[in-house]
C-alpha cells in the first residue's frame, strides 16, 4: 500500500496527491510516469509524476477525473492509500542545454511540463510555460511554474485569465518574437493541442518534444498496447518514450486508439455512480471548495 | 496410507491401458473459464502408477528438466503412501502443482518412456498433478526455514525461473528477496496461461509455500527503472542476483493496420483477461474487446491460450491460422485437441498479409494469403512460401498476433555491463553467470521464448550455481 499524505483539489476534478513512494521517489526523474492501480480488480493506468521530494520518499500525482479508475483515485483523503504503484517507469526527458525553452501544457499536461521546465532550467535554459484551460480555474499550478520559469503565460478559452485565445496561439507569438527565438518546445496534454503544437513548430524547425498519453497494461514493453507510429516505426511509449518527435509522431492513430474503451468506460462510470448511492460527488465538492 | 507392496510383473503392468484425465465437456467448457481438466481419482491413479515398468536405468528421468524421480515417486503412488510420493516430488520440484499442469511432460518424460516405444507411455503429468494436488489439500506444509547461512540474494522476476530458483535458494538458507514488476507474483503464470489451464489460486498457493520458506516477495518494482543492478549490489547490500525477468516485448507482424482497435498483442489480450479478469468486466474494471469474430495468428501455446481464451469471450468463429503445416505446430498436441474439441477453427498454411478496418478507425477482417511448403530453413523446418493469387478475407472484429517476442531492454539499457547476444539476450556461462561477477540469469531473458519448465530447469541449475559462488566465500 501506498499511503497518500496529501490530498487537495487543483481545479474541479482535478486532484492534487502527495504519495508516500520511496522507491520511485529515489530514481524519479523529469518524464518518468508510474503505473497505479487503486483497488483490487481496479484497472492500471499510467500517470505521469508531477514532483518528488527523496528526502520525504513521496511523489506527487495530479490526476483528472476522467473515469471509473481517476474517479476512485480523486475519491481518496489524505490517511487513505493508493494499492500499487509501480515506477519510475519510462525513458526520463532529454534534458539538455537548447537555450530558450517553451514548455507548452494544456490542462493536466501542465503538470508533466512542471518536472521538466525544473529540470531545464537547472540546466541552464531560459524556460518559458504556456499553459493552458478552459477558463480560470482549469489553468493549474501557475504559481508553481512562476517560482521557477523566466516566464509563464497563463491563456483561457473564455479569456476569463491571461491570454484570451488557444495556447497555440500564444506559443506562435513567442515564435515570431525575433528579440528572443525559440530553441525548442516540449508539450503536454490533450491530443489534439500536442498535434496543433507540432504543427505550428514544424515549418520554422524547431525541435519539438511531445509527452504522449496511449492506454498502457503493464508498463514495462510486456504487452504492446501503448505502441505509437512515430517517423513509420512502431515504438512502445512504455520502454521507447513516453517523450517523441512531435513532428515524427501520427497523432491521428494515437487519438484514435485512445477512443478503443469509450463504451467500456461509459459502462463502468454508470456501474460505479448507480452501485454508490451515497456517493459524494467530486465536482460538486470540488467547485464548492474552489468558490470557497 | 500405505495398503501394500505392489508385485506385478511387467507382463501384467503391459497390460493395464493408460488411463484418461476426466475433462469438462468440451461444450460446456467453451463457454467457461474453469480447468478443462479435472484430475484423476484415487484408484485411477494408483492404477495408472502401476503402469510404471520400474526401470532401473530410468530413461524418464533424463527428460526431466529438473530431474524429479519419476519412478520413486510413482512406486509410491501406486503404494498408496501419498505422502512419501509428495516428499519425492516435492524435493526436487518447487513447483509441482504448476509443472503437472503445464509441462509438455510428450515432449520431455513421457516422450523418453521406454513403455512408448511399444504403446503409450506412463502418464507422468496426470501423476504430478495429482499428487501436488493432493499435498496440497491434505498435507500441512512440510516446509521449515532452515538456519540462516547471512547471504542475501535478489531475485529480478517472479515467474518460473524466479520462483523456483528462489524456493531452492531459501532451502540452502539464503535470504532470498523476489522483485517482481507487476502488483501479482507469478510472471506467465498468472499473466499469460489462462485460468481455464492453470487455476490462479493454484500459483497463488505454490507461491505462499515460498513464502514460508522464508522468501520474501516484492511486487511493484521493475529492476532497470526502480533499481539498478549495480545497485542491487552496491547499494542494497545483496551478495548475488538472479535475473529472470522474462520474455519481453511482443512482436508484431508488420502488416498494415497494426493501429486498428481490436488488434492485440498475445500477450495484451491475455494480460487483461488473466492477470487484470477482464473476463468479469465490468465487475473487474479493465476492458477488453469481445466480438463475435476473432482471428489469431500464430501456432504456439500462447496463440492456443489467446483463441480459447476468445472462444470463451464469446467468440463463434474463433479462427486460428498459422502460416505452416499442423507437424510445425510448436504448441502441445493436448491444447490443439481442446482448442478443436470446444470449436475452434484451425486453418493452416495460411498468412495474414493486411489489417482491414472500417472508416472509425475498428478492425473489420484480415486479408490472407495461402501457403506451401517449401525448401527447410535455419530452423530446418520447410519454409512456408506464398501462394500467388490465392488471397482471401477473414470477417473479424479482433485481431491478435501471437507470433513471439523479443528481448525487454529495460534492465539491459541500465547495466551496460551485462553482455548480451545479438538478439539482446543476456548471455551466461555453463553456471549461468553473466559476464557480471555474482550476476546470475535464466529463464526466457537468456533462451528467447521458451517453456515454464524450461526456465524452471535454470532456476534450479541457477541456484545451485549461486549456492556454491554464495559457499566459495565471496
Amino acid at each position: 500500500m501506498f499511503p497518500i499524505c496529501e490530498a487537495r483539489w487543483l481545479a474541479p476534478s482535478v486532484r492534487w496527491l502527495k504519495v508516500e513512494a520511496p522507491r520511485v521517489s529515489a530514481r524519479h526523474r523529469p518524464g518518468h510516469f508510474v503505473i497505479v492501480r487503486v483497488v483490487e480488480n481496479g484497472e492500471r493506468i499510467p500517470l505521469t509524476i508531477a514532483d518528488s521530494d527523496r528526502e520525504a520518499g513521496t511523489i506527487t500525482l495530479v490526476v483528472q477525473v476522467v473515469g471509473a479508475t481517476t474517479e476512485r483515485l480523486c475519491s481518496l483523503e489524505a490517511g487513505e492509500a493508493v494499492l500499487d504503484v509501480v515506477g519510475p517507469l519510462g525513458r526520463p526527458t532529454e534534458i539538455e542545454r537548447f537555450g530558450h525553452v517553451v514548455l507548452v501544457g494544456g490542462g493536466v499536461g501542465t503538470a508533466v511540463i512542471y518536472p521538466q521546465a525544473a529540470g531545464l532550467k537547472a540546466h541552464g535554459n531560459r524556460v518559458s510555460a504556456v499553459i493552458g484551460g478552459r477558463s480560470k480555474p482549469y489553468v493549474i499550478m501557475e504559481d508553481a511554474l512562476r517560482a521557477i520559469c523566466d516566464a509563464v503565460y497563463p491563456c483561457t478559452d473564455d479569456g476569463s485569465h491571461g491570454f484570451h485565445g488557444f495556447v497555440t496561439v500564444k506559443l506562435g507569438e513567442l515564435i515570431d518574437d525575433p528579440a528572443d527565438p525559440v530553441d525548442a518546445v516540449l508539450t503536454a496534454g490533450p491530443v489534439p493541442m500536442m498535434r496543433a503544437v507540432a504543427n505550428v513548430t514544424r515549418e520554422k524547425k524547431i525541435r519539438t518534444i511531445a509527452s504522449l498519453n496511449p492506454i498502457m497494461v503493464d508498463g514495462t514493453g510486456m504487452c504492446g498496447g501503448c505502441r505509437v507510429m512515430v517517423g513509420g516505426q512502431m515504438k512502445f511509449a512504455c520502454v521507447d518514450g513516453p517523450e517523441f518527435d512531435a513532428h515524427q509522431v501520427d497523432f491521428g492513430e494515437l487519438a484514435d486508439r485512445l477512443t478503443a474503451y469509450r463504451g467500456h468506460e461509459k459502462a463502468l462510470w454508470e456501474r460505479l455512480r448507480g452501485e454508490a448511492k451515497d456517493h459524494r460527488c467530486n465536482l460538486a465538492e470540488a467547485e464548492k471548495a474552489l468558490k470557497s | 496410507m500405505r495398503l501394500m507392496a505392489t508385485t506385478m510383473t511387467p507382463a501384467e503392468r503391459m497390460k493395464i491401458p493408460r488411463q484418461s484425465m476426466p475433462e469438462q465437456p468440451a461444450e460446456v467448457r467453451a463457454h467457461n473459464f474453469q480447468e478443462v481438466n479435472c484430475g484423476l481419482a484415487l484408484e485411477v491413479a494408483r492404477l495408472e502408477a502401476e503402469r510404471c515398468l520400474r526401470c532401473k536405468d530410468a530413461k524418464c528421468v533424463t527428460g526431466c528438466p529438473v530431474g524429479v524421480n519419476i519412478p520413486g515417486f510413482l512406486d509410491a503412488v501406486a503404494e498408496g503412501d501419498l505422502n512419501k510420493a509428495a516428499d519425492i516430488l516435492y524435493s526436487a520440484n518447487v513447483l509441482p502443482g504448476i509443472t503437472g499442469r503445464v509441462c509438455p511432460q510428450e515432449r520431455q518424460c513421457e516422450s523418453q518412456c521406454i513403455r512408448a516405444k511399444k504403446s503409450t507411455s506412463a502418464a507422468v503429468g496426470y501423476l504430478e498433478r495429482f499428487v501436488a494436488d493432493w499435498a496440497r489439500e491434505n498435507r500441512p506444509d512440510q516446509y521449515v526455514a532452515p538456519p540462516p547461512t547471512g547471504k542475501r540474494v535478489a531475485v529480478v522476476g517472479g515467474g518460473p525461473a524466479g520462483l523456483t530458483c528462489a524456493g531452492e535458494l531459501a532451502k540452502k538458507g539464503h535470504a532470498v528477496t523476489v522483485f517482481e514488476a507487476l502488483h501479482k507474483p507469478g510472471g506467465v503464470l498468472v499473466y499469460g496461461i489462462p485460468e481455464f489451464r492453470l487455476p490462479k489460486r493454484i500459483v497463488e498457493i505454490e507461491v505462499d509455500k515460498l513464502r514460508k520458506l522464508g522468501v520474501e516477495i516484492v511486487c511493484n518494482v521493475v529492476i532497470g527503472q526502480t533499481y539498478t543492478i549495480r545497485g542491487l549490489l552496491d547499494e542494497e547490500g545483496f551478495d548475488a542476483i538472479f535475473i529472470a525477468n522474462g520474455a519481453g516485448l511482443p512482436v508484431f507482424q508488420g502488416i498494415a493496420g497494426e493501429h486498428l482497435k481490436g488488434v492485440y498483442s498475445a500477450n495484451e489480450y491475455l494480460t487483461r483477461v488473466n492477470l487484470m479478469g477482464a473476463f468479469r468486466f465490468p465487475e473487474n474494471d479493465t476492458p477488453v474487446v469481445r466480438s463475435t469474430q476473432v482471428v489469431v495468428v500464430g501456432g504456439g501455446n500462447t496463440a492456443m491460450d489467446a483463441v480459447r481464451t476468445a472462444r470463451r469471450l464469446g467468440a463463434d468463429p474463433a479462427t486460428l491460422v498459422y502460416r505452416r503445416s499442423r507437424e510445425e505446430m510448436p504448441a502441445r498436441g493436448e491444447e490443439v485437441r481442446h482448442a478443436e474439441e470446444e470449436g475452434v477453427r484451425i486453418d493452416v498454411l495460411v498468412n495474414p498479409i493486411q489489417i482491414l478496418g472500417t472508416d472509425d478507425g475498428w478492425v473489420r477482417g484480415v486479408r490472407c494469403v495461402r501457403m506451401a511448403l517449401g525448401e527447410p530453413d535455419s530452423s530446418g523446418r520447410r519454409a512456408p512460401v506464398e501462394i500467388p493469387g490465392s488471397e482471401f478475407e477473414i470477417p473479424c472484429q479482433v485481431f491478435i498476433e501471437a507470433i513471439g517476442t523479443r528481448a525487454n531492454p529495460l534492465l539491459t539499457q541500465t547495466t551496460p555491463e551485462l553482455k548480451v547476444n545479438r538478439k539482446g539476450y543476456l548471455e551466461t556461462d555453463e553456471d549461468s553467470m553473466t559476464s557480471v561477477p555474482g550476476v546470475f540469469a535464466g529463464g526466457d531473458i537468456v533462451r528467447g521464448s521458451a517453456t515454464v519448465i524450461l526456465a524452471m530447469g535454470d532456476g534450479k541449475r541457477s541456484a545451485a550455481a549461486i549456492d556454491r559462488y554464495l559457499q566459495a566465500g565471496k
